[in-house]
């Protein structure tokens, strides 16, 4: 990954910065231009909260290339309490019991290598809410 | 707006072609069209492909394959919606003989997908790269997750999953031109080796090269080169968000149905007055969501649909005649074009043991990503 597309990413993806729509009050992550919901063009900015409730999950059994030392892990959609929705992969648990409605925290963790020379990509990852 | 009709038809086996590059696939399908309606020359044609620059490093297949199909000079161009690329081929050449622009158009779709490329990144591209595949996430993984939300809305089960496998592989041991034409067994699906849970490896749709076509005309020239026309009645496209987690229910496959409800009322018809379907069922819960937006079951209903012989051969709307991309294969960009000509064959009477007695009215329904992009297209015997 080149790394202005990186660096481009940083807020949304390392600060978890997201927008809120000021005509409709749906919250947009990560920010983007237009509201989707409303059509609106007018936002605050607004950081999401560091927990959330697993909405839909898997278990990966053949990950791409990069995540092959990890499978098989658990991803889900997560949605936090502003009503933003995450993909993340969830940690620090059997991947088996990651299922709807249970509650996760997000962490600062380390997602992909990029081979042996490029870029380290840091991002969030989802743990169970009790650990 | 020029009433459209299908007058030929040409398509590769689909599998592993181990023995054909991306552009032999092309002429050979593209080519048997041509020569079924003894055709010399065409005005346009559209190339239905998903990924051949990042499968075979291939770009700019409209001069490529209009020159090595003996059409240089033609108008030529690749249309491109992931998985939904034939179908969207189609459309765009339906559209390009209905506005009196061409008179005969070529709508295709190829892909070669077995020379070694990473074939699970590749596809990942379809889906949003900054919010879904970066984390890791795979095409499986995402219908699978839409599965859990199925099955957790709806009750849905793994034995309705494995339904789906067996019935379109079932049907797909009628089909000569099917990568895996033979039966399997409810017990061999639900013990198949975990892709991405839920889904098992017979849930899934193979990796498959191969490639498709189909002749478009006016209507009222159709006799010119076939005493068996068929008329397309109606087409939709249709969009929804690409990241599934931003669909309002993830268990909905909204662009599908959108795409349908543009479909059937051009065509003036609805899903009860349909005879066979061609759906999307790269995995099996999507046969299950695309009968439930395409209006021929029940929301929350589809589970049951293969499991009770709805969808069967002999059921009330036979579904996946072919095999489906399940049993038939699925080499992305030909797909939609392949779903085209089943329909095709099965208004002709041409699908032999697999044919649905007296059909009059078939659907395709194609489409993209994790259901974001969807082609819809209705047709009718003439």
């Amino acid at each position: 990954m080149p790394s202005p597309r990186y660096w481009r990413e940083v807020p949304a993806r390392l600060r978890l910065e997201a927008a809120r729509c000021i005509p409709c009050n749906k919250t947009l992550y990560p920010a983007r231009p237009i509201c989707p919901t409303c059509g609106g063009k007018e936002f605050e900015p607004t950081t999401l909260s560091r927990t959330g409730k697993v909405l839909t999950s898997t278990v990966v059994h053949v990950p791409p290339t990069e995540f092959h030392m990890e499978a098989p892990f658990a991803m889900a959609i997560i949605e936090t309490p502003e009503g933003a929705r995450l993909m993340t992969q969830v940690v620090d648990c059997v991947p088996q019991s990651v299922q709807p409605g249970m509650e996760v925290k997000f962490e600062f963790r380390l997602i992909r290598k990029e081979g042996h020379t490029g870029i380290l990509c840091y991002g969030h990852k989802a743990v169970p809410a009790g650990v | 707006m020029r009433e459209v009709a299908i007058v030929a038809a040409g398509m590769t086996n689909f599998g592993e072609l181990w023995q054909s590059s991306l552009r032999r696939m092309f002429v050979d399908a593209a080519s048997e069209a041509l020569e079924a309606a003894g055709v010399k020359k065409v005005d346009s044609i559209y190339i239905g492909n998903m990924s051949a620059g990042q499968f075979v490093g291939q770009e700019h297949l409209g001069p490529l394959m209009a020159g090595e199909l003996g059409q240089a000079g033609a108008a030529a161009a690749r249309v491109e919606s992931a998985c939904a690329s034939g179908g969207v081929a189609l459309r765009t050449a339906f559209m390009d003989v209905a506005s009196g622009m061409s008179d005969l158009v070529l709508a295709t779709g190829v892909e070669k997908m077995t020379d070694g490329a990473d074939v699970t990144a590749v596809l990942a591209s379809a889906a949003d790269q900054e919010l879904e595949a970066y984390y890791g996430i795979t095409f499986p993984g995402l219908y699978a997750m839409i599965a859990r939300a199925h099955m957790q809305k709806y009750g849905t089960t793994e034995e309705d999953l494995a339904w789906v496998s067996v019935k379109n592989h079932r049907h797909g041991a009628m089909n000569p031109k099917a990568q895996f034409g033979r039966e399997v067994t409810l017990e061999q699906v639900m013990k198949s080796t975990p892709v991405s849970e839920p889904l098992r490896l017979l849930h899934c749709s193979p990796v498959s090269d191969g490639a498709a076509a189909v002749l478009l005309c006016p209507l009222d020239q159709a006799h010119k080169y076939t005493d068996r026309p068929v008329q397309i009645i109606g087409t939709g496209l249709a969009t929804s968000s690409i990241a599934l987690a931003d669909r309002s229910d993830m268990t909905y496959l909204d662009a599908v149905q959108l795409s349908a409800v543009r479909a059937y009322e051009m065509a003036g018809v609805g899903p009860a007055d349909l005879d066979v379907a061609e759906v999307h069922d790269c995995f099996a819960i999507a046969e299950i969501c695309c009968i439930e937006a395409l209006g021929l079951v029940e929301k929350g209903k589809g589970g049951a649909a293969a499991r009770d012989g709805l969808t069967a051969l002999g059921g009330k709307i036979p579904v996946n005649t072919s095999g489906g991309l399940k049993s038939k294969g699925h080499p992305v960009g030909a797909t939609g074009i392949a779903q085209t000509i089943e329909i095709f064959e099965q208004l002709r009477g041409d699908c032999g043991k697999r044919q649905v007695e007296g059909a009059k009215v078939g659907l395709t329904q194609n489409m993209g990503g994790s259901g974001a992009s969807s082609a819809t297209h209705l047709f009718r015997r003439v």
